[in-house]
C-alpha cells in the first residue's frame, strides 16, 4: 500500500508522517510540490509544517502549487487524502474542506497533549477507532482555531462531518471545538492535532495516532 | 554619487580623518591597523576591522583566559575542538554530534522578538556549518525581576521570537532553563543551544582552498539590518536603559529574522553536502561577510577575492562598507570547485535558494574585495580573521566579597513548626524560578522529526539518532549565578556539575561539555577576576570530571551603568545514552514504589533559593564542590539505569529536596508518603539545602540499589514509599497534590497572562462567508 507524503518548501512533519505509515504497515513515497502528475499512490499525506513561512496565509500558497491540482482532481473522485495542521490548512485553502483556520485565540503557539473524542469512526482515515473513544494525541499550532460561518457550522454538524472535537479543554478556541472535518464522502479528512506524533511509546504521549494511518490502508483495500 | 573610498586613494589621502572611534575601536587598535596595512585603511576595511576586531568576534578580553580550555587533556570522542564554528564528539556507531550555546543578549533587549529569534537562527547555522543537519535546540533565559514591567515587555517577546523561530525551522526544543533576577533588568540573558547529528565522513570545516574555487553567496539578500551588531550592540556597555531599548537608535542594529528561508537553507546546504559539491563553508552571522570571508580565507592555504557588487542586495543604496558589515540572516557562504558550481546552483534552485557567484580563491595571500572594478580591500586576511589584539585585562577581587561572604544566611529565621515549613515549601516552589514552566514550554514544539525522548520538565532533553539501534543523545544546559556572584570558581564548577547530574540521571554517560560566559565589562578589574576565576574553575572541573569543552561563546558588557550582573557561566553537558529505551523521567509514575535520597545532605544554604525567595538574601558561600561525589553518583546512576533497577530519577539544585519532591510528584500525578528524619538534623535542612551530588529516585528494588549504592560509595537514605494524592511529610501537614499544583501553576500565567481562552465568541468579520 503507498501512501505519498507531500513535501512542500517549509513542511515539517513530512519525516514524522512517512514513520507513521511505516510504522502502520504502510509504503511511504515521498512526492515533490514542483511535481506535476501525483505519481501512482493509494493515499496522500498533507504533513505538518510552516509551508512557504505561512506567508499570505496559513497554507494559501501551499494550496496552488503544481502537485496540489492533480491531488484536488483525484481527491475529487475518493482519493483517501489526509491533511495534519499545515495539511488541514492547505486543504482548506484548496477548497476541499469547508472553514478556515485562523490565529489562536490566545495568540500564542500552543503546544501540549490533547484529548480528543472521535465523533466519526467511519471515514477513510478513522475506521480503525470506535465512535465516541477518547484519544490523546499533540497539538501544536499558532494559527489552529477552527471557523465558519454559524450555518456551516450548523451543516456539517447535521451532516456528521466533525471527525474529531476537542474534549477536556481547548487549546485554541476552535469553534464548537472542532479539531478536524471530512468531506462528504469520508474520503478527505482534516484535522489540527498531529496523529503521526503519537505512534511510538518512546517520543509520544500515546500510540493513539497509529489509528489514523492503519485506517486507510483498510478503506483502500476496502475500495 | 558618493565617492568609493578606494585602496589608491587611501593612499592618497593619509591624513584624511576616519569615524574609527564610532565603530568602537580604540585609538592603538587604529594605530596597528595603518601599520598592518602601511597606510590608512579605507572606509571598507576600517568597517571590517572594526566588526572583526570587536570583543564578540575577536575574543580580545578573553582569549587568554580560555586558553585553558585548549589545555585540558585531550578526549578520545574529540573530533574536533576549540575554534572551528562547534566542537564535535564521536558518540559511537559512526555517529557524530556537534553542539554549540551562543548568546544574544543585547539584541534580545533591544528588540526581545527578533533579538532572540535570530540568537536561534544563529547558532543553528554554526551548527549546520559543521555539515550536520541540526536535531533541537535549548534556550537559557534570564530576566530582570518577575514583576518589572520591563520584564513583561522583554519575556513574551523573547519567548515567542525562540519558539517562532524554531518552530517554523522544524527543530524540537528539549529543555533548558527561566530565571529572574534583579541584576538582569537592563540585561537579560538568551542563551540558544543547538544540537546537530552526522555520520563522521560528513564532517565539514571553514576554510577557502584551492585556487580557482568560487566562492558563493546563498540565501537571503543582503539589507541594511544588523549593521554593527557585534561592535555596536554586544561590544559595549549600554549607558542607561534608554539608550539601550527604549530609544529606536539601535534597533537598525537588531538583525530581523526569516525561519522560512533558513529552512531552505538547512535542506538545501545538506543535499549539497550529501553530493559532495562543497569544499569549504562558512554561515554570516556577526560580522557578516567581513567575517565569513576573511575567516574561510585566513583557515586556507591561499588567498581570496570578492567583486562585492555582485551580492544581491535588498537595499541598493548600501554602501560597500555596510554591506561587508550587514548581519542580515540566513546567509552562507561556500567554497566550490569550478566544475561543481552547476550542480551547487542547481540545488539551489530546487529549494528556491539564491546563490550568487561572489569571487574566488587566489593564489595570493590576501583578500581583495572590488567594488564595479574599483579595490576597495586589499588586506592580508589573517590579520581581520585572527590576529585581532589580544588584551591582559587587569583583574582585582571585588572589594564587597568579603561582605558578601561574611553575610551568611546561618543567621536568617527559619521555620520551625510543620506549618511554617510548608508555607515555605509552597513558597519555593510557587517562586518565579521554582514554578511551572509551561507558559514558556507550551510555545515550543517539542515533538517535531518524532525523536523527542524526553524534554523539559525532565532534567535532561534526550533525542534518538537512530531509530534502528535506538542509539541517541543527552543534553542540559544549566547556570546559578547566585552561586557563581558568591564564589566564581565554585559557582563554575557547580553549574558544570548541575549539567553533568542532569544528564547522568536520565541514565546517559557525560561526554563533553560547551558554554556561554556572560558577565559585567571586562574593562572593569572586579568583573575580570569573576570572569578569570570562573574560566579557570570551568576548567579545572572539566580535568577533574575528565570531559572536553568542545567551544563556547563569551558574551562580555551585560551591565547597565556601573552595575554589572551577577557573573552567569552557562554550561550545557553532552551525554550518550546507548539505548535511549533505557531513559527513566524524572517523575513518579506508579505506588508503592521505594524512594531513595541518593548523596549526602549537609548544612548548605549560601546562594540557595530559599534565602533568595524567602528573605531576598544572597550571601555565605555556595554549597561546597564536590566531584568526585558528582563522579561516583553519575557513575551510580547509569548502572542503575542501565540494570533497569531505577524507574525515575531527579536530580536535586535549587530548592533541594524540596523543589525535587514536588516536581516528581506533580509530573503524573502521584503523591507519596515520607519521612525525611534520616536526611538531616532536621526538616528545614532536609528540605532546602542545596548540597550537591545528590539525586531521588524510586524503585521497587531498594535492596538491590542499596547493595549497587554502597558498593559506589554513594550514600542512601529511604524516604518512603510513592502513592496517593499527597505528600505526607512525617511530622509536617499533609501537602494535597491539588494544592501543590495550583500554587506551583498559577505564577507565570498571572505575571504574563492567561493561557486560556474564551471559546465559541467570534470576532468580527473573521467568519468566510461561503
Amino acid at each position: 500500500m503507498r501512501i505519498g507524503v507531500i513535501t512542500f518548501p517549509g513542511s515539517l512533519d513530512d519525516v514524522d508522517a512517512a514513520r507513521a505509515v511505516r510504522l502502520a504497515g504502510g509504503e511511504p513515497v515521498s512526492l515533490w510540490h514542483a511535481d506535476d502528475h501525483l505519481e501512482d499512490v493509494d493515499a496522500v499525506v498533507l504533513p505538518g509544517g510552516f509551508s512557504y513561512g505561512d506567508y499570505l496565509r496559513a497554507g494559501a500558497i501551499a494550496a496552488r502549487a503544481p502537485l496540489m491540482h492533480s491531488v484536488v482532481a483525484k481527491a475529487r473522485s475518493g482519493l483517501p487524502v489526509l491533511g495534519i495542521c499545515n495539511g488541514f490548512q492547505v486543504l482548506c485553502e484548496a477548497g476541499l474542506l469547508p472553514g478556515a483556520l485562523t490565529r489562536n485565540g490566545h495568540l500564542h503557539f500552543r503546544n501540549r497533549d490533547q484529548a480528543l473524542r472521535v465523533e466519526r469512526a467511519d471515514t477513510a482515515w478513522t475506521g480503525s477507532y470506535t465512535a465516541g473513544q477518547r484519544i490523546v494525541v499533540p497539538v501544536k499550532n499558532g494559527e489552529g482555531r477552527y471557523v465558519a460561518a454559524p450555518a456551516d457550522l450548523d451543516r456539517l454538524e447535521e451532516e456528521g462531518r466533525v471527525v474529531v472535537r476537542y474534549v477536556e479543554g481547548n487549546p485554541n478556541g476552535s469553534l464548537r471545538d472542532i479539531a478536524g472535518v471530512t468531506s462528504a464522502d469520508g474520503r478527505i479528512v482534516g484535522l489540527m492535532p498531529h496523529p503521526e506524533h503519537a505512534v511510538e511509546d518512546l517520543t509520544g504521549p500515546s500510540t493513539d495516532g497509529l489509528g489514523f494511518f492503519t485506517s486507510v490502508l483498510t478503506a483502500v483495500v476496502a475500495a | 554619487m558618493i565617492t568609493v573610498d578606494t585602496v589608491e586613494r587611501a593612499v592618497g589621502t593619509p591624513d584624511e580623518p576616519q569615524p574609527y572611534t564610532e565603530l568602537g575601536l580604540k585609538d592603538d587598535e587604529y594605530v596597528r591597523i595603518r601599520d598592518i596595512l602601511g597606510r590608512r585603511p579605507t572606509t571598507a576595511e576600517l568597517a571590517m576591522y572594526s566588526v572583526m576586531w570587536s570583543e564578540h568576534c575577536s575574543y580580545k578580553s578573553s582569549k587568554v583566559h580560555l586558553r585553558q580550555f585548549g589545555d585540558l587533556p585531550r578526549s578520545e570522542a574529540l573530533l574536533v575542538g576549540i575554534g572551528e564554528n562547534a566542537g564535535v564528539v564521536d558518540v559511537g556507531d559512526g555517529y557524530a554530534v556537534t553542539f554549540k550555546v551562543e548568546s544574544h543578549n543585547h539584541p534580545s533587549y533591544v528588540e526581545p522578538y527578533q533579538g532572540a529569534a535570530t540568537g536561534v537562527g544563529g547558532i543553528v547555522r554554526d551548527i549546520l556549518t559543521m555539515g550536520a543537519r541540526p536535531v533541537a535546540v535549548m534556550d537559557s533565559l534570564r530576566f530582570g525581576r518577575a514583576d518589572a514591567p520591563d520584564t513583561a515587555r522583554v519575556l513574551p517577546g523573547v519567548v515567542a521570537g525562540v519558539g517562532g523561530y524554531g518552530n517554523c525551522l522544524g527543530l524540537p526544543n528539549i529543555g533548558g532553563e527561566l530565571s529572574f533576577d534583579e541584576c538582569y533588568a537592563g540585561n537579560p540573558l538568551v542563551n540558544a543551544l543547538c544540537v546537530g547529528v552526522m555520520r563522521h565522513e560528513d564532517l565539514r570545516l571553514a576554510k577557502a582552498e584551492g585556487a580557482g574555487n568560487r566562492v558563493v553567496l546563498f540565501g537571503a539578500r543582503t539589507g541594511g539590518d544588523g549593521i554593527g551588531g557585534v561592535s555596536v550592540l554586544a561590544s559595549e556597555t549600554f549607558a542607561d536603559a534608554a539608550e539601550a531599548g527604549l530609544s529606536p537608535a539601535k534597533r537598525p542594529s537588531v538583525q530581523v529574522g526569516d525561519p522560512f528561508t533558513e529552512k531552505l537553507l538547512i535542506e538545501a546546504c545538506l543535499e549539497i553536502f550529501a553530493a559532495g559539491l562543497v569544499t569549504g563553508i562558512q554561515d554570516l552571522g556577526g560580522a557578516g561577510l567581513s567575517c565569513a570571508t576573511s575567516e574561510l580565507a585566513s583557515a586556507g592555504t591561499g588567498g581570496m577575492h570578492v567583486d562585492l557588487d555582485r551580492v544581491p542586495l535588498r537595499d541598493s543604496t548600501l554602501t560597500p562598507a555596510e554591506i561587508l558589515m550587514s548581519e542580515s540572516q540566513e546567509r552562507m557562504c561556500a567554497i566550490v570547485e569550478p566544475g561543481k558550481v552547476d550542480d551547487f546552483l542547481a540545488v539551489c534552485r530546487r529549494w528556491d535558494v539564491q546563490a550568487t557567484v561572489i569571487g574566488e580563491v587566489t593564489d595570493g595571500d590576501r583578500l581583495t574585495v572590488d567594488w564595479h572594478g574599483e579595490r576597495i580591500v586589499d588586506v592580508p586576511p589573517r590579520t581581520v580573521a585572527h590576529e585581532g589584539p589580544v588584551y591582559e585585562r587587569p583583574v582585582q577581587r571585588p572589594a564587597d566579597l568579603d561582605d558578601l561572604r561574611a553575610d551568611d544566611p546561618a543567621a536568617l529565621p527559619r521555620p520551625t513548626t510543620g506549618a511554617e515549613l510548608t508555607a515555605h515549601w509552597l513558597a519555593v516552589v510557587s517562586s518565579p524560578d521554582g514554578a511551572d514552566k509551561t507558559w514558556v514550554t507550551e510555545q515550543y514544539d517539542r515533538y517535531v522529526r518524532g525523536n523527542t525522548v524526553l524534554a523539559q520538565p525532565d532534567d535532561a532533553g534526550v533525542v534518538r539518532i537512530d531509530e534502528d539501534t535506538h542509539r541517541g543523545i543527552a543534553l542540559a544546559l544549566d547556570g546559578n549565578a547566585r552561586y557563581a556572584r558568591l564564589d566564581p570558581y565554585a559557582g563554575a564548577q557547580l553549574n558544570l556539575a548541575e549539567a553533568y547530574r542532569n544528564v547522568a540521571v536520565s541514565g546517559a554517560r557525560p561526554l563533553a561539555v560547551t558554554n556561554c560566559l556572560n558577565f559585567g565589562s571586562p574593562e572593569e578589574p572586579a568583573v575580570m577576576w569573576q570572569f578569570a576565576e570562573a574560566v579557570r574553575g570551568l576548567a579545572d572541573g572539566c580535568r577533574e570530571l575528565g570531559l572536553p569543552v568542545t567551544g563556547g561563546n563569551v558574551s562580555l558588557y551585560n551591565q547597565t551603568g556601573d552595575v554589572a550582573i551577577n557573573p552567569t557561566p552557562v554550561i550545557g553537558v553532552l551525554g550518550v545514552h546507548d539505548d535511549v529505551r533505557r531513559r527513566v523521567p524524572s517523575g513518579w509514575r506508579a505506588a508503592g514504589e521505594t524512594v531513595l535520597l541518593l548523596g549526602e545532605t549537609r548544612a548548605e544554604f549560601g546562594g540557595s533559593a530559599w534565602a533568595s525567595v524567602m528573605h531576598g538574601h544572597l550571601g555565605g558561600r555556595p554549597p561546597a564542590v564536590a566531584l568526585p561525589a558528582e563522579k561516583a553518583l553519575a557513575a551510580l546512576l547509569a548502572g542503575l539505569v542501565g540494570e533497569g533497577l531505577v524507574t525515575s530519577a531527579h536530580d536535586l539544585s535549587d530548592g533541594g529536596l524540596a523543589q525535587a519532591l514536588a516536581e516528581s510528584a506533580l509530573r503524573y500525578g502521584t503523591g507519596a508518603a515520607l519521612d525525611l528524619s534520616a536526611v538531616a538534623g532536621d526538616a528545614f535542612t532536609a528540605l532546602f539545602s542545596e548540597s550537591g551530588a545528590r539525586a531521588v529516585v524510586t524503585t521497587t528494588d531498594p535492596g538491590s540499589v542499596r547493595v549497587t549504592a554502597d558498593w559506589a560509595g554513594v550514600r542512601v537514605t529511604e524516604l518512603g514509599t510513592t502513592g496517593g494524592d499527597a505528600l505526607r511529610v512525617a511530622d509536617l501537614p499533609e501537602l494535597p497534590l491539588a494544592e501543590l499544583r495550583a500554587a506551583w501553576t498559577a505564577t507565570l500565567p498571572a505575571l504574563f497572562g492567561s493561557p486560556e481562552v474564551t471559546v465559541g465568541s467570534v470576532p468580527a468579520g473573521t467568519v468566510p462567508t461561503s
